[in-house]
Formats: structure tokens, C-alpha cells, sequence
């Protein structure tokens, strides 16, 4: 199977703080990682590598760092990897990152042969809008199923386990397809030190826009309809009650009453 | 989107799944009569469904001044292509301004879909609308950043501009049985054959019947419960309010309750009137999927646990004691 | 000490695997005396028992620096599961000094095939005093036959292969022990007690008691004879991974003094404030600070191949004593709670103690040191 896996790096979303003094994000000092959600794609496209052979390529557009990130994906079974970078593609909203995901896996398959299967995250802990997967697959013009949480093969068909309010649903798609992945039934395994090292001497192929010609007047912010007006940190209100008598029984005799006083059941 | 075409209404797209409305879809209704007023304009309900007429009566109920009703056995269950194709059909008849789709699995499935093959802007998750007098734009504001950022947006160059709202951030509209209303009837043009995904198999893996998104109380257990066992306190004390069963990454991790029960960042996000959580410390990504809820009340041993920054009532004691002196509490109440 | 970028990816990996997959079950299996099996299989998949294997064996070969960088970041998390690599290690050193091509490629052929290695030197009455190894191997014939009781060996019952020092000649004392590989599953290697240790618990110690297990002749390693002198530079290097993994010990239980010291509040302060406190809190960082520079730079002569083995017995001299030390004066920091198991302060004082015996107690290390300056 030839699958391509479309990573992010991003923040890690829960080392983030804000300035007291600024009231702004504190960005330096936060570590950066593979998008969650994308580790939990990628650990399913090894398996099915892992099962029916073939190969895995991993894509990220993003700035010279993110090649930690390519790096990472290479430490546990990604084959090949690709960075797209240029300063055009910078300030991108969905559109115009799918845009520029969906060309340049166009121009992959000539490298790395027609893709069965274009794996992401259902969205990034950073823009959490789990847009691009969609648009991605829009712009191709194939097949989507978002929310997986396990994906199989079998013949010519791809099943996917798509999660839903009451459980899931067991779907068919027809290949070519774009897959969003949610929190898998497969942790993302670990890396071995041998495979780290490995990863660490592998070559990052590196593209730009000049690469494939494309026209960088749908990327970056002259390619995006969603402007941002305004950016701020919300105000957090911290005048929680806490209550600690000396038995429960007491406890939650006054809990009942500020409750029952402000009529919250 | 031609230039010359005025673009005009705003339009709420309502989910149906199995004839059934999601709730988010009439909860929209009230945001976009707020901008449908601002700019004196229709607001549209989209009701895509099978034997769905009652949700078209009840969108206008609710406050829409036109539904524009697909009524077909092929939106019996959700599937992108018939959504999204159908969508765009109307879209391309109707020309609206504004569309509003409730964020939930299936929305957050074909609002970009649609969104990129109208080559417009579509603002995820957002927490508030408001029409926009200055510039003449909807503003869209969102989180970013896991809620540690907010962020307000606007499409000034593409129509319609599109957003998706998460279930719980309005309340519903106030319901006006004797509201007059158009329902339109509108053809699907869609075969089975132009629909790429099927689904095979369906699992019901919540044993309850209550909507985890759609709750209006949430009672959550975590890593404090100890062993699977120990949900029956949550069980109890969720019965006892009508609510619904929640839990932290920790106890689905432990297998002590199915996935479709999580609550945070990799699991569902929730904003229910109340919101109780029992024995859960409050890690980051869980405060991610419930942060949002009206009332939070939390139970806990450990004083110093970061739940208690969030929750609005926190009790420092036992779970196993506290629970069952809440559910006795409450049926005092409750009779009284 | 520079920690170069591959150290640190490296080291990073394995302290992700340790906080998530090793902290939250630490205390239980410290509690059942058990060594937790699927952790050292995820370990094994990791290639942690495969440091000192050279790398046309497939193995990753790591310098001595990052050895003990990544034993400092075990010993942080967990001695006993340390304990495991560096006796692992330990063995694998003995097989690459003194080992010839076929031996290499047997003995880490059962390494890379997923499995750990164990080092039988001590006996009931052979603890410091290797001369009075009773443990017999008779040639006979084509092979070796082994007679004799093994204890308190680390890794004994789940490794693959074992270092063996026997003697072939009881009446030349050191000079008639020689050294040999013997698979696990050989006939004639019986694991006996299991041992109920004070601590290092997720490590498995037992006894081994070889009743007529026979070896192939090839199985003897070197010359016979020279087992004393081979087992010798062995742990003339490999006792830096204890030195490591005390510094880590000792780290980690500063660590948690100081969180503690922040939170408690005795007479309306946190103790922090407390000079008492802040005198303790110093002293245990100098020395642990003083104990890592030397474990590196003993590791840094290693590499080099410059006159290491006084630095190596003084690096883990030091670094053991001062574990001992701050793992001691940390359960006095937590006061009542640094007694009670519920908080990690105890364990961490009950895995200290070994750190100070075994590897060449710190009275032969003594001796060591003391020969080597006494011989110039």
C-alpha cells in the first residue's frame, strides 16, 4: 500500500502559558511535537504497511524546524520524508493549506507513485479546526472519511472505523481517499534507539513553491477568505468555592445549599 | 461565487440522524435570527432527512422564516457526498449569505468539504457570532491554542461565509408554536452511485441513551474511581439528576468505560448546564473538552488538584463518601 | 559534561517511555517484589539491552558518556530496572574485551534476539572475596562440565545468556578461575529462590545452581586461568553505570525535595523557607553535582583508553555514598510522610543501599583506589 501521511508539528499545547504581565502566549521555551492526532494517523498507516507491505511517506508543511518533526515520524516507520517551506506559504488559512497539501501530494505521487490512501489528524491542538484533512481531500476530488479510529484493507476495499455520538460505524470508501484520524484503538508506538539514530542521519527532502510552479497567489494570506481580526488571551475567572468540612456528609450538606441557592440542578 | 450575484439569508443547517433532529441545529436558530435582524434578511433552515417534516415545523417554531426541506431515505444516515453535493445544489439556487452548521462529527465532516468547493472562508468551533456593523461581516470568534487563545474572524472577499458552532454554546431559541413559516421542498439529485463511502456496520457503544454533546448534565469519573467497578457511583449519581456519563482519558485508558464516554482534547467536547467531575484531576486535556460547561463542580482528595482552578464548587473529601451523601442530598431535595 | 544532540534524542525517547509507561506503576511492583515483565520487553524493543553490543553485531555501541547519561536518567525513574541494563551491560563488556569472533556472534546473537544478559560471579561465600569461587568446571571431553551455587544474581531467570566464572583448577585460588557463556536454557542451569530483596525490586534476583551442566568446549572465553584478571577489567569499567545511575537517584530525590519543601506548610510557611531546609537542599545538590562531573569524566576516560580505573572506582565510591546520603536526608525532608509508602521518598532511600555493595562493595572500592595510588 503507498500511503502519505500529512504531520504538523506544533506547540505542546499543555506546556503553554500566558504572561501575566502581557497577557499574551509565552511561545519560546514551549517544546514543540508531532501533532497528537497525527501520531495516532501515522501509527495506523505502519500498521497497514506493517500488514500488506509497501511504503509510508510523510509530508509536513512548515517552517526549518519542523524537520524535528519529519525526523520523529521517520523514528517510528515512516519511509520517506518531505518538507514543504517557503516564506509564500506562510500566514495560510485551511484553504490555502490544503491547497498547497493537495498540490504538492499531486506532485509526490510522481516520486513515490499514486497514493491508496492520504492519512491526517482530525486537526491540529494548535488551530483546532480540523479543516485541512476535508479540504485537502476536496481539492483532490476523492473520497473522505473523518474520525477514524482504525483503518483496514482488504482486497481492493478500505474499511474504516468511524467514531459517532452513540459508538461507531464500520465504513467503506473507495480508494483514492483522504482519512482524519482521531484518538486510535492503537497508541502511537515508541521509537527504538536504533531507529532514532537512524532517523536522525535520514535526509529531509525539502521543497518550495518553485518545486512545482505553484501559484502562490492561493497561498499564504493572499490565498486565505478567513482573515483574523483580533487575537487574545480570554480572562480567566478563578472564584471557584471550595469546600472541605470535616465529614463528607457535611461537605455536601453546604454544597447543596450555595447550589440549591443559585438553582444549578 | 459570481460577484454579480447578491448573496442574501442566513441559513442554519439542521442534522438529522435516523428522523431525528440534532439539537445544535435549533440551538443555531438563535444566533441567526440575531444577524438575519441586524441585516433584515431571512433566516433559513436546511433540514436534510428522512420523514423529517416535524423538524422542518419545529425549525420555524423555533424561529426560521423558510425551511428549505430535502426529504429522502438517502439522509436516513449520514454520508459526505449526498450532504455535500445536495448542499451545493441549493447553495448554487439560492445564493445565501451566511451559513451556520452545528460542529458536530458529521458537521465538522462536509462544512469544509463544501466550504473549500465554494473557495470561502469556514471558522471552526466558534464560541460567539455577532454581526459585524463596521465592516458588514459576520465576526466569528474562536479558540486556538487548546482555549489558552481567542480569536475573532472575519470573510470580508468570499461568500457565504460559513462557521460551525459547538452543541451547547447557545441555549435554544424560545419556541413559538403559532410562528407562521415557509417550508420549500427541494429534490435530492443525488444517486446511490455517486456516493463514495457505505456504511457496513453500525455498533452502539453507549449503553445509555443519553447524547453525551447534546446533555444538559454530565456526571464524570476518572483515575480517583479505582477500578470499573467503582462507575456505579457515577452511574447512581447521574441517574439521580437525569444526566449523562462522562469520563476522563485516564479511566478509558484503564478500559474501565467504552471511548465514546471521554470527555477532553481526544475525546468529546462538552458544555452541559452542570458538569461534575469525580475523582478527576483536571489535566489540561481534559479541561480542554468541558471547560466550557455553565457549572462545573468538582470532587476530589487532593486539595492541590488543578480541576479545583477550574470548577466553579469543588469538594476536598472522599468520592466514595461524598457521592453518596450528593445522591442522598439530592432526593431529599428533589421530595421536598 | 556536553550532552550532544544525539545524546539528548536518545535520552529523550527513553525518559518519555520511564515518565508514561514506568512512573504510574513503579510503587505497585516495588510492593509485590516483582519485576514488571512487559516493561522490560518494551525496554528490550527499545534496544536498551543492546548499548554495549558492537554494531557488526548489530548492536548500537554507545560511547561511555552516553551510557551514563542514559543510566543517570534510569536511575532517576527506577534502580532496579537499572540495575538490569548496566548487569546486562556488564556481561557484554566481558564478551567484547575478551571474546573471540564466534563467541561474540553467539552470545550477541541471543541479545538481538530479544533477551537480556546476566553476570554469575558471587556465591554464598565468595561475595568480595572471588578467590573462594567454588563453582567447578571440568573439562571433559568436549565439553565443559559446570557444578556449583550462583546467588543474588541480577536478571537471573529471564536472561538469555549468562557470563559464568568457575574455576578449572580449586587448588590456584584467583589464578585457577576462568570465564565461560552459558545459555539460559542449558540443561543443568537451575534458577533457585528467588531473592525478597530491600530494594531495586523491579529487578529479578535469584540464586543459579548448576547440577552437571555441561558446555560446549568453545563456551570457555579466553584462557583458562585468567578468569580472575578478565572479571576484574570488566567491572573496571562497567561499575560507572552504578555511578550514573546514583547520580540520577540522588537527583531525582532532590527533585522531589524541593517540590515537597515548596508545598508544606509548617507554621504558616512552607518549609522552604526554612534555613535548615535550604542548608540540607544545598549540601545534596553540591554533592550530587560533584558526584556527576566525576562519574562523566571517568566515562570521558574510558572512551579515551587513558589510566580510567582508579576515576571509575572513585565515580562510583562517591556517587553511591552520596545517593545514600540524600536519599536518607530526603526522607528526613518529608518528615512523616517520607516514612510512609504512599510517598516515593522511602523507596528511593531502600534502592540507595545496594548502590553502596554490589558492583564491588565501597570497602573494595577503597582497596582499589588505595593500590592503584599506593602502586605509583
Amino acid at each position: 500500500m503507498n500511503i502519505l501521511v500529512c504531520i504538523k508539528q506544533v506547540p505542546d499545547t499543555t506546556e503553554i502559558k500566558i504572561n501575566p504581565e502581557t497577557n499574551t502566549l509565552m511561545r519560546e521555551g514551549v517544546p514543540s511535537i508531532v501533532n497528537t492526532f497525527d501520531s495516532y494517523a501515522l501509527e495506523l498507516g505502519v500498521r497497514l504497511k506493517e500488514e500488506h507491505g509497501g511504503k509510508v511517506t510523510v509530508m509536513s508543511m512548515g517552517p526549518e524546524q519542523a524537520k524535528a518533526a519529519l525526523k520523529e515520524c521517520l523514528s517510528v516507520g515512516a519511509d520517506e520524508a518531505y518538507l514543504l517551506s517557503d516564506r509564500a506559504f506562510g500566514g495560510s488559512d485551511t484553504l490555502a493549506t490544503s491547497f498547497i497539501l493537495a498540490n504538492f501530494a499531486k506532485h509526490l505521487e510522481n516520486e513515490e507513485g499514486k497514493f491508496d490512501l492520504i492519512l491526517c489528524g482530525k486537526q491540529a491542538i494548535d488551530g483546532d479546526t480540523g479543516q485541512v484533512g476535508p479540504e485537502m481531500a476536496e481539492h483532490l476530488g476523492i473520497a473522505q472519511v473523518t474520525y477514524a479510529t482504525d483503518i483496514k484493507a482488504e482486497g481492493d476495499k478500505t474499511l474504516v472505523k468511524r467514531e459517532n455520538d452513540q459508538g461507531y460505524d464500520w465504513i467503506e470508501v473507495l480508494s483514492p481517499a483522504v482519512i482524519t484520524v482521531t484518538k486510535s484503538d492503537f497508541e502511537p508506538r515508541y521509537a527504538t534507539l536504533k531507529s532514532k539514530i537512524a532517523a536522525n542521519k535520514a535526509e529531509i527532502h525539502v521543497l518550495n513553491s518553485k518545486s512545482i510552479n505553484i501559484d502562490v497567489e492561493k497561498c499564504g494570506l493572499k490565498g486565505s477568505p478567513t482573515k483574523v481580526k483580533k487575537s487574545y488571551t480570554p480572562k480567566k475567572e478563578n472564584n471557584g468555592i471550595i469546600i472541605k468540612e470535616e465529614t463528607a456528609s457535611a461537605s455536601v450538606q453546604t454544597l447543596m445549599r450555595l447550589i440549591a441557592d443559585k438553582k444549578v440542578i | 461565487m459570481s460577484a454579480n450575484i447578491k448573496n442574501k439569508n442566513v441559513w442554519v443547517f439542521i442534522e438529522t440522524e435516523y428522523g431525528k433532529e440534532k439539537k445544535v441545529g435549533f440551538e443555531l436558530l438563535k444566533p441567526g435570527r440575531e444577524i438575519a435582524d441586524a441585516v433584515n434578511q431571512d433566516l433559513v433552515a436546511i433540514v436534510f432527512g428522512k420523514d423529517v417534516k416535524n423538524v422542518a415545523t419545529k425549525a420555524i417554531a423555533y424561529g426560521a422564516d423558510k425551511v428549505i426541506l430535502v426529504d429522502n431515505p438517502i439522509f436516513e444516515r449520514y454520508s459526505t457526498d449526498a450532504v455535500t453535493d445536495t448542499l451545493m445544489d441549493l447553495i448554487n439556487k439560492y445564493n445565501p449569505d451566511t451559513i451556520l452548521i452545528g460542529a458536530t462529527i458529521n458537521g465538522r465532516d462536509f462544512g469544509p468539504r463544501v466550504a473549500c468547493r465554494l473557495k470561502t472562508g469556514l471558522t471552526a468551533d466558534c464560541t460567539s457570532i455577532s454581526y459585524n456593523e463596521e465592516t458588514g461581516n459576520v465576526k466569528w470568534t474562536r479558540p486556538a491554542f487548546g482555549g489558552n487563545l481567542m480569536a475573532d474572524i472575519e470573510c470580508p472577499n468570499n461568500r457565504p461565509q460559513m462557521g460551525t458552532v459547538r452543541p451547547g454554546v447557545y441555549k435554544l431559541p424560545l419556541l413559538k408554536e403559532d410562528k407562521k413559516g415557509e417550508i420549500i421542498e427541494e429534490e435530492c439529485n443525488i444517486s446511490e452511485s455517486n456516493i463514495r463511502t457505505k456504511i457496513i456496520e453500525t455498533i452502539k457503544e453507549v449503553t445509555e441513551n443519553i447524547n453525551l454533546e447534546e446533555a444538559e448534565i454530565i456526571v464524570s469519573g476518572g483515575r480517583g474511581l479505582g477500578k470499573a467497578e467503582n462507575f456505579s457511583y457515577i452511574r447512581d449519581l447521574a441517574k439521580v439528576l437525569g444526566g449523562a456519563v462522562g469520563s476522563s482519558r485516564a479511566a478509558v485508558d484503564s478500559g474501565w468505560i467504552p471511548h465514546a464516554h471521554q470527555v477532553g482534547q481526544t475525546g468529546k467536547t462538552v458544555a452541559p448546564k452542570v458538569y461534575i467531575a469525580c475523582g478527576i484531576s483536571g489535566a489540561i486535556q481534559h479541561l480542554a473538552g468541558m471547560s466550557g460547561s455553565d457549572t462545573i463542580i468538582a470532587i476530589n482528595k487532593d486539595k492541590n488538584a488543578p480541576i479545583f482552578e477550574v470548577a466553579h464548587y469543588g469538594i476536598v473529601g472522599d468520592l466514595f463518601e461524598v457521592i453518596p451523601e450528593f445522591i442522598k442530598e439530592i432526593e431529599k431535595y428533589k421530595n421536598s | 559534561m556536553e550532552i550532544t544532540n544525539e545524546m539528548r534524542d536518545l535520552g529523550d525517547l527513553i525518559e518519555k517511555y520511564f515518565k508514561n509507561e514506568v512512573d504510574p506503576v513503579v510503587a505497585e511492583y516495588d510492593a509485590r517484589g516483582e519485576y514488571p515483565e512487559k516493561v522490560y520487553n518494551d525496554l528490550i524493543e527499545m534496544g536498551l539491552n543492546l548499548l554495549a553490543v558492537p554494531t557488526e553485531h548489530d548492536g548500537l555501541m554507545v560511547d561511555h558518556k552516553t551510557e551514563t547519561y542514559i543510566a543517570e536518567i534510569l536511575g532517576r525513574h527506577d534502580c532496579g530496572i537499572a540495575s538490569a541494563i548496566g548487569v546486562n551491560n556488564s556481561a557484554c563488556s566481558t564478551m567484547n574485551f575478551f571474546g573471540n569472533d564466534e563467541q561474540k556472534k553467539d552470545f550477541f546473537g541471543i541479545l538481538t534476539s530479544g533477551k537480556l544478559a546476566g553476570f554469575c560471579l558471587t556465591e554464598p561465600n565468595a561475595g568480595s572475596d572471588s578467590a573462594s569461587v567454588k563453582t567447578t568446571a571440568k573439562l571433559d571431553g568436549d565439553e565443559y562440565v559446570l557444578n556449583g551455587t550462583k546467588c543474588f544474581i541480577t536478571n537471573g531467570g529471564i536472561a538469555g545468556v549468562y557470563i559464568v566464572i568457575a574455576s578449572t583448577d580449586l587448588s590456584k585460588g584467583t589464578k585457577g578461575l576462568s570465564v565461560f557463556y552459558v545459555e539460559g536454557n542449558r540443561e543443568g542451569l537451575i534458577i533457585g529462590k528467588h531473592e525478597d530483596k530491600m530494594g531495586i525490586r523491579l529487578s529479578n534476583t535469584t540464586q543459579i545452581i548448576f547440577e552437571d551442566c555441561r558446555i560446549p568446549k568453545d563456551h570457555l572465553i579466553g584462557q583458562e586461568g585468567k578468569g580472575f584478571v578478565y572479571a576484574m577489567k570488566t567491572l573496571g569499567t562497567s561499575r560507572n553505570f552504578v555511578g550514573g545511575m546514583a547520580v540520577g537517584l540522588a537527583q531525582r530525590a532532590i527533585d522531589e525535595c524541593v517540590k515537597y519543601a515548596k508545598s508544606r506548610v509548617q507554621f504558616g510557611k512552607p518549609i522552604a523557607y526554612k534555613q535548615g531546609i535550604q542548608f540540607m537542599l544545598a549540601d545534596m545538590q553540591t554533592q550530587t553535582a560533584a558526584a556527576r562531573e566525576l562519574a562523566y569524566h571517568a566515562a570521558d576516560l574510558i572512551d579515551k583508553n587513558e589510566d580510567y580505573e582508579i576515576y571509575v572506582s572513585m565515580s562510583k565510591l562517591f556517587a553511591s555514598d552520596v545517593a545514600m546520603k540524600v536519599t536518607t536526608d530526603g526522607v528526613q525532608i518529608f518528615g512523616g510522610y517520607g516514612y510512609m509508602k504512599e510517598y516515593p521518598m522511602e523507596k528511593m532511600m531502600r534502592d540507595a543501599k545496594i548502590l553502596q555493595i554490589y558492583e564491588g562493595t565501597n570497602q573494595i572500592q577503597r582497596v582499589v583506589i588505595s593500590n592503584i595510588m599506593l602502586s605509583k
